[in-house]
């Protein structure tokens, strides 16, 4: 008898005995529904994650690829980070899921039933770049505070929705709106009913872009529930926390939106660079908006054993938040001399790019090779950490690999 | 009513051998658990976890429940920081003094920590010596778990 099964025979009354705690509205629960806390509680399964994923933190879930493991054109789900702030919702019901749109800066505040969303505002599909605003964090010296993300909070899938930019246009959106606030279906870690785990957002502008949807399907399928079932707000380029899921809310704001994880030094970084360790005062921090020009080689694995008369082919992925990659080159001498990678144009704007290269080894002996992008507006990635901040922010310092020629 | 009598009794064996078979899971989980307590390590073992509190096997130094290192007062690092986030979110921070004392201020103002008392400065205490700030420099070495023959 396996665990699921086994989990089925009980009632709802003995599982809430399990878990040491009451669950609300257990009444409510559709027949055969389980809490997500005990549905089976291997998150590679749970997720359908690939079990070379790495769990950082268990609660709530984050969970982080490996660059060899991002090496497909379009990121499969198996491979795509999570990032949670708080508890992914008990229960997800699409049939029933609405969308408010409300604020100070809509004209009529409207409600729409996820069906008519579907059925009323045309679909797009774009290839959108989603990577974490701390991915990288654990480089920084002296060490940020949050989940240590290496090098895998990135991703680049293909997301089916409607434009958020219709939806304005059809609630009507007054001339001071400033900003677009998401409020999400999520609980906060404490269980307090009343705080929201994260609730940020874009401003107008970004809001009105044509990549800018209210996804409801991945890859072509219904969104996996862990990246926001049944509706994710996208916007491609920027932190993805600003791409919030399970979205039931979204405020037109004639202000910047204050909702949690807006303030302090939730993603946001000194408006002017600091000294490493430096304390800011939270006047002095800007929110953070599109995203740095940043590279992955993807393909070979590092720690790669190679012929000495063998070439090596290297590929990855390329990203510069709202601009494109101009070029990507490659360095083996530690930076002193650089080679240029083929590049190809992005699938559509704010979707990472792939380069390639064919590397020959001069002799035997330990080589890194190192990739760095340059965006279009000649800006390049560093080949040490970038500006410290307190959360460890915007880490996009150039990724390395190392291989053996034998 | 012999037909009666074998109906009923049908009808009882299998509550009575599910309950048995529930019985032997438990504790065979339990016997197992006990004897391979790494297994807690994984988190796989969501349910299992809620019959072992009060588990406290220490596997060179480290708390295997929650992965912490043993220390003078890591019980009330445990009460009082893992029962709104996974102990993981502790474990991988290094940070100074001041900084885990920053960290519990905003988990106050913000996320409902509760007010620590006393014990904040015993669990400050625990952190910073335990939980420290590595200096790592600008960039470290590349670390490569495996070498393996690139085909």
């Amino acid at each position: 008898m396996n665990r699921r099964k086994f989990a089925s025979n009980l009632s709802l009354a003995t599982l809430s005995g399990l878990l040491g705690t009451r669950i609300v509205f257990a009444n409510k629960a559709p027949n055969g529904y389980l809490p997500i806390a005990l549905q089976d509680p291997d998150p590679f399964a749970l997720f359908n994650k690939d079990k070379r994923m790495v769990v950082l933190n268990d609660k709530p879930w984050n969970i982080e690829a490996k660059a060899h493991l991002l090496n497909d054109k379009v990121t499969p789900n198996k491979y795509m980070f999570i990032r949670n702030n708080g508890r992914i919702p008990d229960t997800i019901d699409a049939k029933s899921w609405t969308l408010v749109i409300d604020g100070e800066s809509v004209k009529n505040q409207k409600t729409y039933t996820l069906r008519e969303l579907k059925a009323k505002f045309k679909h797009y599909t774009y290839q959108l770049t989603l990577e974490c605003g701390g991915n990288g964090r654990s480089e920084f010296n002296p060490p940020a505070k949050g989940n240590q993300w290496t090098v895998g909070a990135v991703s680049c899938a293909n997301w089916t929705g409607v434009r958020l930019r219709d939806i304005l246009a059809d609630v009507g959106v007054k001339n001071d709106a400033m900003y677009v606030g998401y409020h999400a279906a999520d609980t906060h870690l404490s269980g307090d009913p009343n705080k929201e785990p994260i609730s940020r957002g874009v401003p107008i502008a970004k809001a009105q872009q044509e990549e800018t949807l209210l996804a409801f399907q991945m890859n072509g399928e219904d969104i996996p529930i862990a990246h926001g079932s049944p509706l994710r707000l996208v916007c491609g380029g920027w932190p993805a926390s600003a791409s919030g899921k399970w979205i039931s809310r979204l405020s037109v704001r004639n202000k910047v939106h204050d909702g949690a994880k807006m303030g302090g030094s939730s993603y946001r970084v000194p408006c002017e660079t600091v000294a490493p360790g430096s304390k800011v005062a939270e006047d002095d921090m800007c929110i953070i908006e599109s995203m740095p020009v940043k590279s992955l080689i993807t393909y070979p694995k590092s720690g790669a054993l190679i012929k000495l008369d063998k070439s090596l082919l290297i590929n990855g992925h390329a990203w510069a938040g709202e601009l494109e990659v101009h070029n990507v080159e490659y360095s083996i001498d530690f930076g002193s001399s650089w080679s240029t990678c083929t590049l190809e144009k992005p699938i559509n704007r704010l979707a990472w790019q792939h380069f390639k290269a064919v590397i020959n080894f001069p002799k035997k002996g330990y080589y890194e090779v190192w990739a760095r992008a340059t965006d279009s507006k000649g800006i390049s990635q560093p080949m040490v950490l970038p500006g410290w901040n307190p959360k460890g922010y915007l880490n996009n310092a150039c990724h390395r690999i190392a291989v053996k020629v034998v | 009513m012999d037909d009666n009598l074998e109906k009923h009794r049908k009808q009882l064996i299998r509550p009575i051998l599910l309950f048995l078979v529930l019985i032997l899971l438990l504790f065979g989980g339990l016997f197992y658990v006990k004897h391979n307590p790494k297994i807690l390590q994984s988190t796989e073992t969501v349910v299992t976890k809620s019959f072992e509190e009060g588990e406290e096997e220490i596997v060179d130094g480290i708390h295997i429940e929650t992965g912490f290192v043993e220390d003078e007062h890591m019980q009330l690092v445990i009460q009082n920081c893992t029962s709104c986030h996974s102990a993981k979110l502790v474990t991988q921070n290094h940070m100074s003094e001041e900084g885990w004392k920053a960290t519990i201020k905003w988990m106050q103002e913000t996320q409902n920590l509760w007010g620590l008392g006393e014990n904040e400065t015993k669990i400050i205490t625990y952190l910073a010596k335990n939980y420290g700030p590595e200096t790592k420099g600008r960039r470290e070495n590349i670390e490569v778990i495996e070498w393996y023959e690139l085909k």
